[in-house]
């Protein structure tokens, strides 16, 4: 029988480690959601900028904060560009899937030609450290992680709730025809939010620099499980995608803890599973 | 890859400068140059996918041997063409991609490609048209049933007993031999095959194994398992991890604030784990190092010198040659001596001359007339020391002034 501490770090450990599936979800769950669009090249766009983090870090001394203030913007303005052409050429929803699958590869090769295919590690003064609470330890970067998802995840909410282009941008999603007549111009709410995705995955990707490895394959390994959270959080709800997000990564880690590691594929999707089974009122 | 003959003018212009010392490690001199309609060799590599990382080592390494077989006298004095497709890391495009390089592309011979996976779908496919397939990274020996195919790496053909065994004895040397080993392994099939044998070699010799995990291939968070392995506090810590899995679960170790005692990795990215800060003394398997005894070999030192700078203008990090750079180098030598042996491009009789002959490669002697047409296994056991690897074990083959330090 496992441990109370032994269950508590492990508890500890995935729900940070489920602050980067939110953070990762965020994006693809409002671009999805508003937008109708399924944004795979998102996961492409976060290892794009998870390189420039590596490579500014590295090759320039550039710390990873003034990396993210420089490559977050620029980011945007690839999510801008990047509804211009789904907008000039009417992309739909299921188109939207083919396009920007192919976007992706074209970023995993690029990507590939200049880094190569062997494995980039961003080694940091702080990669490991960590806060010490009692028994257990609480990694700072992952802390500090899951800290900027939630209040990614908190603000994003109320701006869709509270604010006119939110609201605006949700009942263009819910009935586009309607929201017009009420004088929402949802073309370009559009831009913006595509760019905000693209700024999420510019964050997501400063922290996969400093946690994770980098190589081009990595692209789509976090695909399946991110798409399991989009899809528990619902669409278009980025505080749903981070709640998602955390659930699956405690239940990851947790199963690890007290099964085996080869469990833990497993379970993102038997959650997924029980949740639209049971379908939840609250969720 | 087909060398133009102002290259090779050049290159005999250098050779013939060196002298008579260096003459016994440059073949190149005094021979004639390779002409005629090439002999095309085609293979697949994982250029591309998940496997691309190990692979584009193995691919540097084929052009340094193709332009110096060509420097010297080709296959049977005809220039050597390496026609190199990628196979993206899939089995299955390997197996199409054989199927191609043989019906459509006729080529003359075929080498093996990287990784297990991708090697069994190819030798299918050069089953059927029984053509002689030699492969430097199968890690289950075993499974190499086709009688022409032949191994370049001396893994021997029950590496799941003899790897395990020399870790063993490695171990047995240390002031406090190990007592209790925990052992977390991928469940990549070829990882996985020796963590089984390292759990049932580790009982037979009455090491505990209280802590045995297994984890899929590209796990992303280590966080839980280190703290398993932090609670489990065993003596030794043996991790068949492949890539940067052993420096993620350090890395995690450290988050918990945890090192262990020792700890061996088995196909780690051998450049990140040795300059981790984690990596110190870490123990790894492998055939050589660039070191001595090994660069002594003939060729050795201007194979490492080519590798080096044709790995730092492809702009990969790690740019020391290794065993696995090595792999492909010897399936390159295999293939000339066996082609030059048997006088033919043949695949019956360059298979024929294999099993009856010896090869001496960057790996020492080898030969193939064991099971699975396996030779001796020639595992060694090295070490990071300063953020180096250092063969270490057997102590025959340590590099000079360097020992074994046990934590």
């Amino acid at each position: 029988m496992p441990s109370a501490t032994l269950l508590g770090q492990a508890l500890i450990s995935g729900v940070l480690a489920g602050g980067l599936y939110g953070l990762l979800a965020m994006g693809l769950s409002l671009s999805w959601g508003l937008l109708r669009l399924v944004n795979l090249s998102h996961f492409a766009l976060a290892f794009l900028a998870a390189y420039l983090v590596y490579e500014l870090g590295t090759s320039y001394h550039v710390a990873p904060w003034w990396s993210a203030a420089m490559i977050v913007p620029a980011m945007f303005g690839i999510g801008v560009a990047q509804h211009w052409l789904f907008d000039k050429f009417r992309v739909n929803e299921l188109a939207s899937l083919l396009i920007t699958f192919s976007f992706a590869v074209i970023l995993e090769v690029g990507i590939q030609l200049y880094w190569t295919a062997d494995f980039r590690r961003y080694e940091t003064e702080y990669s490991t450290k960590s806060i010490k609470a009692g028994a257990f330890f609480i990694p700072v970067l992952d802390l500090t992680l899951c800290i900027v998802a939630g209040l990614l995840a908190w603000g994003t909410w109320l701006w869709l709730r509270r604010t006119y282009v939110g609201k605006a941008l949700r009942a263009a999603a819910e009935d586009p025809g309607i929201a017009a007549a009420y004088g929402v111009d949802h073309k370009r709410l559009a831009y913006l939010l595509s760019g905000i995705g693209a700024g999420y995955a510019g964050i997501a990707g400063t922290f996969i620099a400093l946690i994770a490895t980098l190589a081009p394959a990595e692209i789509w390994a976090y695909l399946g499980v991110v798409f399991a959270v989009v899809i528990i959080g619902r669409l278009g709800n980025p505080l749903g995608a981070l709640l998602a997000g955390l659930l699956i990564g405690a239940s990851e880690s947790l199963a690890m803890a007290v099964l085996a590691p080869a469990w833990a594929p497993v379970v993102s999707f038997s959650v997924l599973i029980v949740i639209l089974l049971w379908d939840p009122e609250w969720l | 890859m087909v060398e133009g003959k102002g290259a090779w003018r050049r290159r005999r212009v250098l050779a013939g400068m060196m002298g008579g010392a260096a003459a016994l490690a440059t073949p190149a001199i005094g021979r004639a140059a390779p002409s005629g309609k090439p002999v095309r060799v085609g293979g697949t590599l994982s250029l591309t996918g998940f496997l691309a990382q190990t692979a584009v080592i193995h691919k540097i390494s084929a052009e340094i041997m193709v332009e110096e077989i060509n420097g010297r006298n080709g296959f049977l004095g005809r220039p050597v063409e390496y026609v190199l497709l990628d196979d993206q890391s899939k089995p299955e495009v390997a197996r199409s991609l054989y199927e191609k390089l043989i019906t459509v592309d006729k080529v003359d011979l075929i080498q093996g490609p990287y990784a297990t996976a991708p090697i069994l779908a190819a030798m299918g496919v050069a089953q059927r048209y029984g053509k002689v397939m030699i492969q430097s990274s199968m890690g289950i020996p075993k499974l190499q049933t086709y009688d022409r195919a032949f191994p370049a790496t001396p893994f021997g053909s029950e590496p799941n007993v003899t790897y395990p065994n020399v870790i063993l004895d490695c171990l047995a040397t240390f002031p406090t031999p190990p007592r209790t080993m925990a052992i977390l392994t991928s469940k990549f099939p070829s990882a996985q095959f020796m963590a089984l044998g390292m759990k049932e070699q580790a009982e037979k010799r009455g090491v505990k194994v209280p802590l045995y995990l297994e984890y899929e291939s590209g796990n992303r968070d280590f966080g839980a398992m280190a703290a398993r392995v932090k609670e489990g506090n065993a003596d030794f810590l043996w991790v068949g991890s492949l890539g940067l899995e052993s420096n993620l679960l350090l890395e995690a170790l450290r988050k918990l604030d945890y090192r262990p005692k020792n700890h061996f990795h088995l196909y780690p990215a051998p450049g990140p784990l040795a300059v981790s800060p984690d990596g110190d003394k870490a123990l790894c398997s492998t055939f050589l190092e660039p070191d001595e005894p090994f660069m002594s070999r003939p060729g050795m030192k201007r194979l490492a010198a080519e590798f080096k700078e044709k790995a730092t203008k492809a702009n990969l990090p790690y740019t020391t040659i290794d065993a696995q750079a090595c792999g492909m180098a010897a399936e390159w030598q295999i293939l000339e001596a066996a082609v030059n042996g048997a006088g033919s491009l043949d695949d019956a009789k360059i298979a024929a001359w294999l099993k009856k002959n010896k090869v001496t490669t960057v790996y020492g002697p080898t030969r193939f007339d064991g099971p699975y047409n396996h030779g001796d296994a020639a595992q060694l056991i090295k070490q990071v020391q300063n953020k180096e690897w250092k063969v270490v074990w057997p102590k025959e083959f340590a590099a000079p002034g360097v020992k074994l330090i046990a934590s």
